[in-house]
């Protein structure tokens, strides 16, 4: 996947826009933090979300985290191979790994994303901390 | 931050550290998965230095070690070693400790880091009339741990002594790559290994852990840290003081009536032990395994028919057994093997039974 075309989160999330639709992962940075994920717990079709609420939960033998909703929308599809696979978020964070799609409610809330630039800076700057 | 000797050796294999009881320690170097299963199948090197090492000298050496300990120390010959409790007057724990019995006046306590102050004063304290030198020497001390199955290959290596010779819970005095150490065949990941105490500045020890990292790679062992180290007990159903055993319950509750000698002479906590013995425990730590995926981790509630009655005291996904498994105390019963009982994690309730323990067993 070519990174230049996700939007970023500063909580780790990215996303993949595709018309009013967006998928949802989270990062490479955000994996390798959580370090061997074991068990994901997705949320159901349906499920409205406001940006920012808890979205799904990432269990790694370390520990377990929240995957924050990117964007204010309904939870369209869920990535039916984590359920076999949890470490794909692992190995492959922005392909195989994806954590679910959402149907966009709120198309202004995407300008608030960070680009693949401004993540990277960002990172930096924890990096620097 | 209190660092160990072997510090600059995590920061040169670009460990991940973190503060561990007021230490700067490593979390993990490869990965807890990685490392949890290169000891399970190969080997892990560890530094523990952050461990208390407490020696008692005199001519009531053992007396204040009977005094003070639950397990007979009686049964102590020089060259061995015992897992015993360090206990309040009411039979819960200050600590969980080793005794090593040096020779007939000598005994090494080695506690818990988080604990070390904590034990040399109540330990003081509480044997101030016996004859005998109540001694803190865990700042003089190096530790390192080899453990996994090519443990006594891999610290070979380093030693002329016959490694071989050390039967488990048992140690000798052996030069390791030249520096006197005690080598115990101990270690808290269910596996054999040894442990090894030796006194050197930093970069002597140091230089030993990445030696001992370096040769390690001749047998598929890696260093490993505090979050293998974690995964490899539970899954050997090793307590953790702090999280398993602590003040408010009983050597008894804790399932570890083994290391209880009743009839040995009076020691700190004995009576309510023995009455609590006659009368029977209400509740007692069990092993668990989550019915579904999900991890039940440390402080997350236990409900056990529908009402809570604790909260987890260790719980984590196990990379070996790949599952989550855990330890909680539970009503007596409603403790038998295979009962079920629900676990509140986030927002649901999820099923749990009790399942026999140690999860894991070395081959």
């Amino acid at each position: 996947m070519e990174l230049e075309k996700l939007l970023f989160t500063k909580e780790h999330e990215w996303v993949r826009l595709e018309g009013d639709s967006a998928m949802v992962g989270i990062t490479d940075y955000a994996q390798h933090e959580l370090g061997d994920v074991v068990y994901v717990e997705l949320p159901a079709p349906g499920k409205e979300l406001k940006k920012g609420d808890p979205s799904a939960n990432i269990e790694s033998v370390k520990a377990v985290s929240d995957v924050f909703a990117p964007l204010s929308g309904t939870i369209g599809a869920v990535n039916p191979k984590l359920a076999a696979n949890p470490e794909l978020v692992n190995q492959e964070p922005y392909g195989d790994g994806f954590l679910f799609t959402m149907k966009i409610k709120q198309a202004d809330e995407v300008k608030e994303l960070l680009d693949h630039k401004k993540y990277e800076e960002y990172l930096r700057g924890i990096a620097g901390e | 931050m209190k660092k160990t000797k072997i510090n600059e050796a995590h920061y040169i294999l670009k460990a991940k550290m973190v503060e561990f009881c007021g230490w700067d320690m490593p979390i993990q170097y490869s990965g807890v998965n990685t490392e949890h299963m290169a000891v399970r199948t190969t080997g892990g090197i560890f530094d523990v230095s952050h461990m208390g090492e407490i020696w008692f000298r005199g001519k009531d050496a053992l007396k204040t070690v009977q005094y003070l300990t639950s397990n007979d120390a009686a049964k102590l010959v020089p060259g061995k070693i015992q897992y015993t409790a360090l206990l309040t007057e009411n039979g819960c724990f200050v600590d969980d400790l080793l005794v090593y019995m040096m020779s007939e006046n000598e005994y090494l306590l080695v506690v818990n880091a988080a604990n070390i102050e904590k034990d040399f004063q109540w330990m003081k304290k509480n044997t101030a009339p016996f004859a005998v030198q109540i001694e803190n020497r865990s700042e003089e001390y190096a530790q390192i741990a080899v453990q996994g199955p090519v443990s006594e290959k891999l610290l070979s290596e380093f030693t002329d002594y016959d490694l071989s010779t050390i039967s488990y819970y048992h140690f000798a005095m052996a030069r390791v790559s030249g520096l006197e150490a005690i080598v115990s065949r101990t270690g808290y990941t269910g596996e054999d290994g040894f442990e090894i105490y030796f006194r050197a500045d930093a970069a002597a020890a140091s230089k030993l852990f990445l030696a001992l990292a370096e040769k390690g790679e001749k047998y598929d062992a890696l260093p490993a840290g505090l979050g293998a180290r974690d995964t490899l007990r539970l899954e050997a159903k090793m307590a953790l003081y702090g999280n398993d055993i602590d003040d408010s319950h009983t050597v008894l509750e804790a399932d570890l009536g083994w290391i209880l000698k009743l009839n040995k002479e009076p020691f700190i906590g004995r009576d309510v032990l023995a009455r609590q013995k006659a009368e029977g425990i209400r509740r007692k730590l069990v092993g668990f395994e989550m019915l579904d995926k999900r991890i039940a981790r440390h402080g997350y509630p236990v409900y056990v028919q529908g009402k809570e009655f604790a909260t987890v005291t260790s719980g984590t996904f196990v990379p070996f057994l790949k599952k989550p498994i855990g330890l909680a105390y539970l009503p007596v019963e409603n403790a038998a093997i295979d009962s079920e009982f629900e676990i509140g994690i986030r927002d649901r309730r999820v099923a749990a039974k009790v399942v026999k323990t140690p999860f894991y067993t070395k081959k």
